[in-house]
C-alpha cells in the first residue's frame, strides 16, 4: 500500500463515494450546531425534512449568550430569540443541547474536545470557521456554511473536493513567553492570510510535540486565519492522556487507542507543500493591522508603507494604519491600549487562564478588561485553582463563558476608536464592534498589556515566576 | 436555485485586499431571517464610514452585478450571510485573485460565481471599472475590457452553477450507500455514537 499522510487516512476513512469530477461524499461523525445555525435549520424546515442523526448532532449556546446576569431573563430581545430558537430546534429534533444553563455550557470549540465528543479519527463539522480547532486531537475538522449545515442535518454527509496537503514543521524549542499563539501568528505573517488556502495542514516538529493539547487546539484553531481548510496534529500519548476519562470518551478505550495509533503520516509519505519554522526565530508576537497577517514581534516597529515595493500591499498597510490610528515607524511596545479581553475559542482554556494569571498575580491592571473562560467547566476549574481571585484582584471582570467580545454578537463590544489587547482570532475592521481596534496576542501578552497599559514584551514580567 | 451560464452586467471595482466576511456583513445583522433581505447589510460599516467616495456608494455603481476585488476576498468566518448580502444586493459574480475557501463554497451554493483571475488581470479589470462585462461559464472567460480574461473555477462548481443543483436532492440518490457506510462505521468506530457505544451519559 502506498504511504499516506495523516490527512489521506482521515479522508479515506470518511469517503462514501467519489464522483468522476472529483467531488467526494464524506460521512460526518460530529455535527456541532449553535444559535447561529438558524439559517441551516430554517432550510431544513423549508424542505420539511427531519434531522437524520440526532445522536451525532450536538448543540451549544455560545455565540449570542450573555456573559453577565445569566440567572436573569436576557434583556436583548434579538439575543433572547436566538437562544430560544436553538432550544426549540433541540426540542423539535431531539439532539443533546449544552444550553445556556447547562453546567457543561461553553464555546463549541472548547466544549467539544473537553467533553470527549471530538475524538481522534473523526470528521467534525460546524457552521463556524474555527472548527479547524478540533484537528488538534487528530480529527478532520472544518467550518461549513448554512447550506452545508442543512445538508449535514438532512443527510449526515458533506460534499468536498480533496484539499492539497501541507506539512508545517516547527523545529527547536519555544523560548520563555512564546507559545502556540506566537507560532500561529508567525506562520500567518510569513505566508499570508491566504497562505494555506485550499490546503489541509499537518503541524509537526519538536515544538508541536512539546505543546499541550490546549496549545495544539490554539494552533489548529488559527489555521483558518492563514486560509487553511483544516489543521491537525497526529495524536500521541499527550492526546490520549488528555482525553482519557472525559465524559464521552470511548468505554472500549483500548480498542479505540489501538485504532488511533494508525493516525500518523507514514514514513516517506509526501506532502504537496512543506514549510519549516525555527523556534529560535519566534518571539512573542502582536498584530498591528486589520488582518491576522499584519503581525510582528513585539520588539519590532510598525511597518512603513512608503518602504514597501508592492503598491497594493502599501495601500493595504496605509488603510490598516489609518483604521488602527497608528503611525509608521513607531515601536510596537509604545502603543497604549484602552482595555483588554481574555477569552474566545482561541485562548480561553485553563492553560491560557493560568498563563495570564501567572503574569497578573500580585499586580494591578492599568486598564479595564474582561476575562471570559472558554467553558463553564473551565470557569469552575479556574475558580477551584483561585485564578478568578487573581483576575479580580488585578481589577479585571470575571464573567461567564461564551464567544463574547471576540465577535460581539451578545453585546460585549469594544467602543468605537477604542484599542483592545485581545486573545482572540480576528483583528478585522469592526470585528469587536464598529470602529473597534483589535491587537491579537497570547494570553500572557494580554496580561502584560493589562499590567503596563500598553503593548508589552511579557518576557521581563515573567522573570522569577512559575509559568 | 436556478442555473446560469452567461452574465452580462455592470462591473464595479473594490480595490482592496482581504475584504473579510466581517466587513461583507457585520455580525450584528446576522440574526435577521433571510426573508428580511440582506442586501442593505452588504459592506455596511465600510460604506457608512468611507462616505460618497466608496465605490459602491457612487451612483454609477447602481445595478452592478459583478464585483472585482484584490486577493483573499471573503476570508474569515463561515457566515453564509456574507454571500446572502452580495446576492441580495444583486451580485452574481465576484472576480479576485483568491477567495476564502468557505466563502467560495458558500457562494456556489447560492449561485454566486467566485471567479479566480491572475493579479495582473485583476489590476487591468479594476482600472477599467465601472464598465459592462460579460462573464461566460461555458468558456470560462470575461470579456468587455480589452483582451478576454480567462478565469479559473473548479469543474465541480462550474457544473453546479450551470445546473443550479441542490445538493440535498443530489445526495438523496446516494441513500443506500450512506446507510451501508453508517452501518460499517458503527462496527469500526462505535464510539462515534456515544449512547449506543456505552459512552457515559451526557450529565455532568
Amino acid at each position: 500500500m502506498t504511504a499516506r499522510v495523516l490527512f489521506d487516512k482521515l479522508w479515506d476513512d470518511h469517503v462514501i463515494s467519489t464522483r468522476e469530477d472529483g467531488a467526494a461524499l464524506l460521512w460526518v461523525d460530529r455535527h456541532y450546531v449553535h444559535e447561529g445555525s438558524h439559517h441551516g435549520f430554517a432550510r431544513l424546515a423549508q424542505r420539511g425534512q427531519a434531522l437524520t442523526q440526532p445522536g451525532l448532532t450536538y448543540g451549544v449556546a455560545d455565540h449570542y449568550v450573555p456573559t453577565r446576569g445569566r440567572d436573569l431573563p436576557i434583556p436583548d430581545a434579538d439575543v433572547a430569540r436566538m437562544v430560544r430558537t436553538l432550544d426549540d430546534n433541540a426540542q423539535r429534533h431531539g439532539f443533546r443541547l449544552f444550553g445556556l444553563h447547562d453546567p457543561g455550557q461553553g464555546i463549541v470549540h472548547v466544549l467539544g474536545p473537553e467533553q470527549g465528543l471530538t475524538l481522534p479519527g473523526m470528521l467534525v463539522v460546524c457552521g463556524d470557521s474555527h472548527t479547524s480547532t478540533h484537528g488538534a486531537l487528530g480529527a478532520y475538522g472544518f467550518g461549513i456554511g448554512a447550506t452545508e449545515v442543512a445538508h449535514v442535518l438532512a443527510t449526515q454527509t458533506v460534499w468536498q473536493k480533496k484539499p492539497r496537503r501541507m506539512r508545517m514543521v516547527f523545529s527547536g524549542q519555544a523560548g520563555p513567553g512564546v507559545g502556540a499563539k506566537d507560532m500561529a501568528l508567525n506562520w500567518i505573517a510569513a505566508l499570508g492570510a491566504d497562505g494555506a488556502r485550499c490546503h489541509a495542514v499537518e503541524y509537526t516538529g519538536s515544538a508541536v510535540r512539546a505543546l499541550s493539547v490546549e496549545g495544539r487546539l490554539t494552533l489548529c484553531n488559527l489555521s483558518i486565519e492563514g486560509g487553511a481548510r483544516c489543521g491537525m496534529v497526529a495524536p500521541d500519548s499527550v492526546t490520549l492522556d488528555w482525553l482519557k476519562g472525559r465524559p464521552f470518551a470511548p468505554t472500549d478505550w483500548n480498542r479505540a487507542v489501538d485504532i488511533w495509533s494508525q493516525l500518523v503520516s507514514d514514513p516517506g509519505a509526501e506532502f504537496d507543500h512543506e514549510v519549516t519554522f525555527d523556534m529560535a526565530t519566534i518571539a512573542p508576537i502582536v498584530t498591528w493591522g486589520i488582518s491576522p497577517e499584519d503581525a510582528a514581534p513585539i520588539t519590532a516597529t510598525i511597518p512603513d508603507p512608503d518602504r514597501l515595493s508592492d503598491p497594493s500591499r502599501a495601500a493595504q498597510v496605509r488603510a490598516a494604519l489609518d483604521y488602527m490610528g497608528l503611525t509608521a515607524g513607531r515601536p510596537l511596545d509604545s502603543v497604549t491600549v484602552d482595555q483588554v479581553f481574555i477569552g474566545s475559542c482561541t485562548n480561553a482554556r485553563i492553560e491560557d487562564l493560568r498563563a495570564a494569571a501567572a503574569v497578573l498575580a500580585g499586580r494591578r491592571a492599568q486598564v479595564p478588561g474582561m476575562v471570559s473562560p472558554g467553558s463553564s467547566l473551565v470557569k469552575a476549574q479556574a475558580e477551584a485553582e483561585g485564578l478568578d481571585r487573581i483576575f479580580i484582584d488585578a481589577g479585571l471582570d470575571w464573567v461567564a463563558s461564551g464567544c463574547s467580545m471576540c465577535v460581539g454578537m451578545n453585546g460585549d463590544l469594544v467602543a468605537p476608536g477604542k484599542r483592545c489587547a485581545s486573545t482572540t482570532n480576528r483583528n478585522f475592521r469592526g470585528r469587536q464592534g464598529p470602529g473597534a481596534r483589535t491587537h491579537l496576542m497570547s494570553p500572557a501578552m494580554v496580561a502584560a498589556a493589562a499590567v503596563t497599559g500598553r503593548l508589552t514584551d511579557v518576557r521581563p514580567l515573567l522573570q522569577g515566576r512559575m509559568v | 436555485m436556478r442555473g446560469w451560464s452567461v452574465e452580462d452586467g455592470l462591473a464595479v471595482g473594490l480595490p482592496l485586499e482581504n475584504v473579510d466576511t466581517d466587513q461583507l456583513i457585520p455580525a450584528r445583522f446576522m440574526s435577521a431571517p433571510r426573508s428580511a433581505g440582506y442586501g442593505g447589510f452588504l459592506l455596511h460599516d465600510l460604506r457608512q464610514t468611507a462616505g460618497p467616495d466608496f465605490p459602491l456608494n457612487q451612483p454609477q455603481a447602481a445595478g452592478a452585478s459583478i464585483l472585482i476585488a484584490r486577493r483573499n476576498f471573503g476570508g474569515g468566518s463561515s457566515r453564509e450571510a456574507a454571500v446572502y448580502a452580495l446576492v441580495d444586493a444583486g451580485f452574481r459574480v465576484v472576480i479576485a485573485p483568491s477567495f476564502g475557501d468557505i466563502f467560495a463554497s458558500n457562494s456556489v451554493n447560492n449561485g454566486l460565481l467566485p471567479a479566480r483571475v491572475t493579479e495582473a488581470a485583476t489590476e487591468r479589470l479594476l482600472s477599467a471599472t465601472p464598465c459592462a462585462l460579460r462573464v461566460n461559464l461555458d468558456t470560462l472567460t470575461i470579456t468587455g475590457a480589452g483582451d478576454p480574461v480567462a478565469f479559473e473555477l473548479d469543474p465541480v462548481w462550474r457544473t453546479k452553477l450551470m445546473n443550479g443543483w441542490d445538493d440535498i436532492d443530489l445526495t438523496a440518490s446516494y441513500a443506500d450507500r450512506i446507510a451501508d457506510f453508517a452501518a460499517r462505521r458503527r462496527e469500526t468506530a462505535p464510539w462515534v455514537w456515544p449512547d449506543s457505544a456505552g459512552g457515559k451519559a451526557a450529565d455532568l
